[in-house]
């Protein structure tokens, strides 16, 4: 029998390389608010497991992959 | 474990061999009298330099509970683990770095270390970079400090040794001296903070682990090194041990620097500069915190006391406001330099911190409206920052709204109705202290120079 381990997903961002294009915002509206400058606030703690995949596509869409989706096992 | 339940026998303490140890009660051990001494007299005050591993060293930086003094606080023991650790799994020669920078204005604690002990700092990176294996160490600098000429004299004293040790000049300026930026101006000359993604123990200069440590920080663990951390707790508090430098300024007869054991009462390290212990006091640098003296005269100077009391030891800092000073004006201004300190890199900073400076600013005007767009903004702006620089910012900012709204709310109600702060002049020093040799007013082509008193020439 195999057992997985459990996976927590946390979303980081580089705030050097953010460029406050505002699109992971977009993606992600469940978890990601903007700042009134633009520029993305997280959620502090680890992902739903139901927005995991979604957070993966906010990652792929920034313009300049500010944002990295961080895997710890549990 | 704690200092006092350091085990004597260790094989680790060969320090106590070969050297009568310095008075252990005597809190001198950083600053002792007079000019700074050749490396023959600091030899013969201390003895040799013993050998170590780095775990040796790293056990016993975390049994003299040394916390880094730069301002951070972080256990030393823990950062040398962290760098041998990445050491041995890289199997790269470490680095280490001397933080001298000393980019707080407010702060002179280690001008005066280097120019009167350069040995010590020196005694203390050599000997970290020794127990890592490192094979360069960089001796960190202000452009035109006098303490390159200093640390140059006191490298060419000294033997050779089997690492290069060079002095390096950096740009002066406030956030240059963050610890990523350092590492990044040594690698590309782009002397900003490069952020927290890429561990700097792992990989900093030349992609190598590196030791980036503040200048007392490294005094005083060559001092532990030599001597023990038993001497070394003789005096301090259980959970600091040992003796601190603080930088005493503002509206004080003898400003200067002192040097004092852990848990000494602020009423005693204000009474060493001549002030007295009533009125606002910025502690910890411009990113501290307000306390009001006369209700913090009995605080031990510790960072764990000061903290608990609402201030903050940072860069080991106090600057006393007059009677009557503006703790809302000063935070003004401070903010104002932040913004403009900040090194444009990430949202939270660029636009943060300027706008948090001008709500200070309109609250100080009479727009009540600041006080809720400082409350609303200070939270999101914390933590989001490439370095910790937006923080220490926010952390002051709330400090100054704690105080202006609560004890000083007399104060506050004639900013909000459009009465004339009767404050005195501005104290807290915002720029850092230059270099002391004459400086000649460029001016631009075409236009008169108006000196201070209004005279045109």
């Amino acid at each position: 029998m195999i057992t997985r381990s459990r996976t927590e997903v946390t979303l980081r961002v580089d705030p050097i390389a953010c460029r406050a294009h505002g699109l992971c915002a977009e993606e992600l509206s469940e978890a990601i608010t903007l700042d009134e400058w633009g520029y993305p606030i997280l959620p502090s703690g680890p992902l739903p497991p139901e927005l995991v995949r979604r957070a993966r596509a906010a990652a792929a869409a920034c313009p300049v992959l500010a944002l990295r989706l961080e895997q710890r096992r549990r | 474990m704690t200092a006092t339940q350091f085990d004597i026998g260790s094989p680790a303490l060969n320090f106590v061999i070969g050297h009568a140890m310095p008075d252990p009660y005597a809190t001198d051990r950083l600053l002792p009298e007079g000019r700074s001494p050749s490396l023959a007299d600091h030899l013969a005050r201390l003895g040799a330099m013993p050998r170590a591993t780095s775990a040796q060293l790293a056990q016993l930086l975390e049994a003299a509970g040394l916390l880094g003094r730069g301002g951070a606080g972080f256990p030393t023991g823990r950062k040398v683990a962290a760098v041998a650790a990445a050491v041995a799994a890289r199997r790269l020669p470490g680095v280490v770095v001397a933080n001298c920078c000393e980019g707080d204005p407010t702060s002179l604690k280690d001008r005066v270390l280097v120019e009167r002990s350069p040995h010590l700092v020196i005694d203390g990176a050599l000997h970290a970079a020794e127990a890592l294996g490192a094979d360069r160490v960089v001796l960190a600098v202000h452009d035109d400090s006098p303490a390159r000429f200093t640390l140059v004299a006191a490298l060419l004293e000294r033997p050779q040794t089997s690492c290069e040790v060079t002095v390096v000049e950096v740009p002066d300026r406030y956030i240059a001296s963050e610890a990523t930026a350092l590492v990044r101006y040594l690698n590309s000359g782009d002397a900003r903070p490069a952020g927290r993604l890429v561990p700097i123990w792992e990989t900093g200069v030349g992609g190598r682990p590196t030791l980036v440590a503040n200048a007392e920080t490294l005094a005083q663990l060559a001092l532990i090194a030599r001597f023990g951390p038993a001497w070394f707790g003789a005096i301090g508090t259980p959970a600091e041990p040992g003796t601190c430098l603080v930088t005493v300024g503002g509206a004080v007869r003898r400003p200067g620097v002192v040097e004092v054991a852990h848990g000494t009462p602020l009423a005693s390290v204000l009474g060493r500069a001549g002030a007295p212990s009533t009125g606002w006091a910025l502690l910890g640098g411009l990113a501290g915190r307000w306390v009001d003296l006369s209700a913090t005269a009995g605080v031990g100077f510790s960072t764990a006391e000061l903290a608990a009391a609402g201030g903050s030891r940072g860069v080991g800092s106090i600057v006393v406001l007059p009677p009557g000073g503006c703790v809302l004006g000063e935070t003004a201004r401070i903010l104002r330099y932040h913004a403009d300190a900040g090194a444009r890199q990430c949202g939270p900073c660029m636009f943060g911190l300027p706008a948090i400076a001008a709500d200070m600013t309109a609250l100080g005007s009479g727009d009540r409206g600041a006080l809720d767009r400082l409350r609303r903004r200070l939270p999101v702006i914390n933590g989001r920052g490439g370095c910790g620089h937006p923080d220490g910012a926010v952390a002051l900012a709330a400090s100054a709204l704690a105080v202006v709204t609560t004890r000083e709310g007399g104060h506050l109600h004639q900013h909000l109705t459009g009465g004339r702060c009767q404050a005195p002049p501005f104290v807290v020093p915002l720029d850092v202290a230059p270099a002391p040799r004459a400086a000649t007013p460029r001016r631009p082509a075409g236009s008169a120079f108006i000196d201070s008193r209004g005279r045109r020439s």
